[in-house]
């Protein structure tokens, strides 16, 4: 509670913390399919450009239109049919009678879909990614931690050295080996690769932890009053070192959703047809070569806003949960 | 000294073995038969059953292990799968041009962290001070990936200062560094200035200021060579990570290095490269740490090794 009233106190913290909640309630809100459930629709023109910069839109449109109306080329087998299937396709277009909007808020991409839309969509991947795969690999430490650090000796021998097999390669290519051997791409195996990877800097703070604990009195009195193993670990000392693990997982949070853009983007993260931050930035590399920048803008901001938003919250929690700055 | 040398390399052992074993794991058994994979989508029983004789996948798992411990320790880890190439001239050939990023890369980044961060210390607290932190954060929210295709785009691209891509000359290095720098500047800053941070509360720095040397001296000398410590740390421990570190360098500007060899085995199932790479760079990663532990000892006279 004083950490809560800690935090509460520190300006930057509540900023971050409320941008931080409005992009969970976002994703939240696209993962129910409230918000950007449509976001495959194709709504503008092919790289519509985004509201403020409408004076493109003049340019773009009346490039695209002599492109509907090609010459028929006399040599073609094939005319009389693509002459009807044009002809299908008008009449369908004004059938549904859905306009391509020659502008949108922030832009379209190459297929005409609301870069807005697919924004919100690909943070809710991201941002579902990262926090998952954060919590497997606290978990994991936490778990790995508490035997390693309670139980001591062998055990505690067992662990250390699966640590450090796991320190030992650089965390990059560990992921990079992983994805290489499971063949299928999934929003499951990205979680799994950072999940299984990144659990070693919870686990060595958590053991740390565990091995100052073991020995206070509570423990000892624990012990006295006849708990079991089992329950001093887990009921009794696991809430007094949880806020290590509750740092952890919002520091592992930011770093995994860094790690599954540059996977995605990469090819070796989410599968095509899923729409991350990865993807976007990988379409907006080549779109920014024929000057449509603003999904690489949406993209890279929204990313950056929340990074920033995220690490200057763990930055405050940290100082609030942290004993020794206790006034 | 030779002895903790010595000692520290026979504890090694355990460790090398657990990764030689988790990498066999990983690809022996998790990566499923390579067989399927190399013969293609029209293979017939016979050219199968021939593939798994010449890699020796048909041979009981304490033999295969018992090959792949013979490869590492023999540095020959036969052909790439992709290219036919030998996996330890793919390694030989592609160090070169990784370390001609990585070496200019790492001495200016620890250079300019450090002067950056004594400079910062010295006027720590003030707005300087903080608005250059927030800077730093933001900093360091970007994705690398935007860093990399916006300085790619407007400086080699649409200025045309830099040769966009391609490899080959002094020139293909600089842009590549200059990203490097820019991604991994902030990171230090923040570090470096926490260790000096760390130094500058101490009382052998009051004792310092109170005998009457002058600010610059008490930073640059006194409070430096202690901080140099976790900084060398630092430093030596990333050397290896850094190898594969800089793939999404490598991969963008087509530096044939080891990273964006790494980045194109994995894209094309190439298992003897990345097992190859993986191996050989967590040898070095503790290697280097071992390094580092000696190192100390130079840098501070108060350290023993025992």
């Amino acid at each position: 509670m004083r950490a809560w009233r800690r935090l509460c106190a520190d300006r930057v913290a509540m900023v971050a913390l409320a941008l931080l909640a409005a992009f969970l309630l976002l994703a939240a809100l696209s993962a129910a399919g409230l918000v950007a459930a449509d976001w495959e629709d194709e709504v503008g023109v092919s790289y519509a450009p985004p509201l403020f910069a409408g004076a493109m839109a003049a340019s773009s449109v009346s490039s695209a239109a002599p492109a509907q109306a090609l010459p028929d080329n006399p040599f073609d087998p094939l005319a009389d049919d693509i002459r009807a299937l044009r002809a299908q396709l008008a009449s369908a277009t004004a059938t549904t009678g859905v306009a391509r909007r020659a502008t949108l808020p922030l832009g379209g991409d190459k297929w005409g879909h609301d870069v807005l839309k697919k924004t919100i969509k690909g943070g809710e991947t991201s941002i579902v990614v990262g926090l998952v795969a954060a919590l497997l690999a606290v978990a994991i430490g936490t778990v790995f931690g508490a035997l390693s650090g309670y139980c001591g000796g062998v055990v505690d021998d067992f662990f250390n050295w699966f640590y450090s097999i796991f320190t030992a390669i650089p965390s990059v290519l560990m992921i990079l080996a992983v994805a290489a051997v499971l063949q299928q791409k999934g929003v499951l195996t990205i979680v799994l690769i950072l999940g299984l990877t990144g659990w070693t800097a919870p686990f060595r703070l958590i053991r740390a932890e565990y091995i100052k604990h073991k020995a206070r009195e509570y423990v000892l009195a624990a012990d006295a009053i006849g708990a079991s193993h089992w329950r001093r670990m887990f009921h009794h000392i696991l809430p007094n070192v949880s806020h290590v693990a509750l740092v952890q997982l919002s520091i592992l949070a930011v770093g995994f959703i860094k790690a599954e853009v540059i996977l995605t983007f990469l090819g070796f993260g989410v599968p095509v047809g899923v729409v991350s931050w990865g993807s976007m930035l990988n379409e907006a590399q080549g779109e920014l070569l024929l000057g449509r920048w603003w999904q690489l803008a949406a993209a890279a901001t929204a990313m950056a806003l929340l990074v920033t938003a995220f690490s200057l919250f763990t930055d405050a929690l940290r100082d609030a949960l942290d004993p020794k700055v206790k006034p | 000294m030779l002895a903790y040398t010595v000692r520290r390399l026979w504890q090694m052992l355990p460790t090398m073995l657990g990764v030689v074993l988790l990498v066999f794991v990983l690809f022996n058994w998790v990566g499923g038969d390579p067989a399927y994979l190399l013969a293609g989508k029209m293979a017939d029983a016979g050219s199968i059953a021939n593939i798994r004789r010449q890699l020796g996948v048909d041979q009981p798992y304490y033999v295969q292990l018992w090959i792949f411990i013979k490869q590492i320790v023999t540095f020959d880890f036969g052909l790439s799968w992709a290219t036919g190439e030998p996996v330890s001239q793919v390694m030989a050939t592609r160090l070169g041009p990784s370390l001609a990023v990585l070496l200019p890369l790492t001495l200016m980044e620890t250079l300019l962290g450090v002067a950056l961060a004594l400079a910062l210390a010295s006027v720590r607290g003030t707005l300087t001070d903080r608005l250059v932190m927030l800077a730093c954060t933001v900093a360091m929210s970007v994705s690398i990936l935007v860093y990399i295709i916006v300085f790619q785009y407007g400086l080699a691209y649409r200025l045309g200062w830099f040769p966009v891509q391609g490899w080959g000359g002094p020139q293909y290095v600089v842009l590549p560094v200059l990203i490097g720098l820019a991604v991994s500047l902030a990171p230090t800053l923040r570090l470096y200035r926490s260790f000096v941070l760390d130094e500058a509360g101490q009382d052998y720095v009051r004792t310092a200021r109170a005998k009457g040397l002058g600010e610059r001296r008490v930073m640059w000398v006194h409070v430096l060579r202690n901080a140099a410590i976790p900084i060398v740390t630092q430093v030596m421990s990333n050397l290896p990570a850094l190898l594969i570190g800089a793939f999404l360098l490598e991969r963008f500007f087509g530096i044939p290095g080891i990273g964006r060899e790494v980045i194109l085995a994995v894209e094309r199932s190439d298992f003897p490269v990345i097992k190859a790479v993986t191996v050989y760079v967590a040898a070095a990663t503790m290697v280097f740490n071992l390094l580092t532990d000696l190192l100390y000892q130079a840098i501070d006279p108060r350290v023993k090794l025992a």
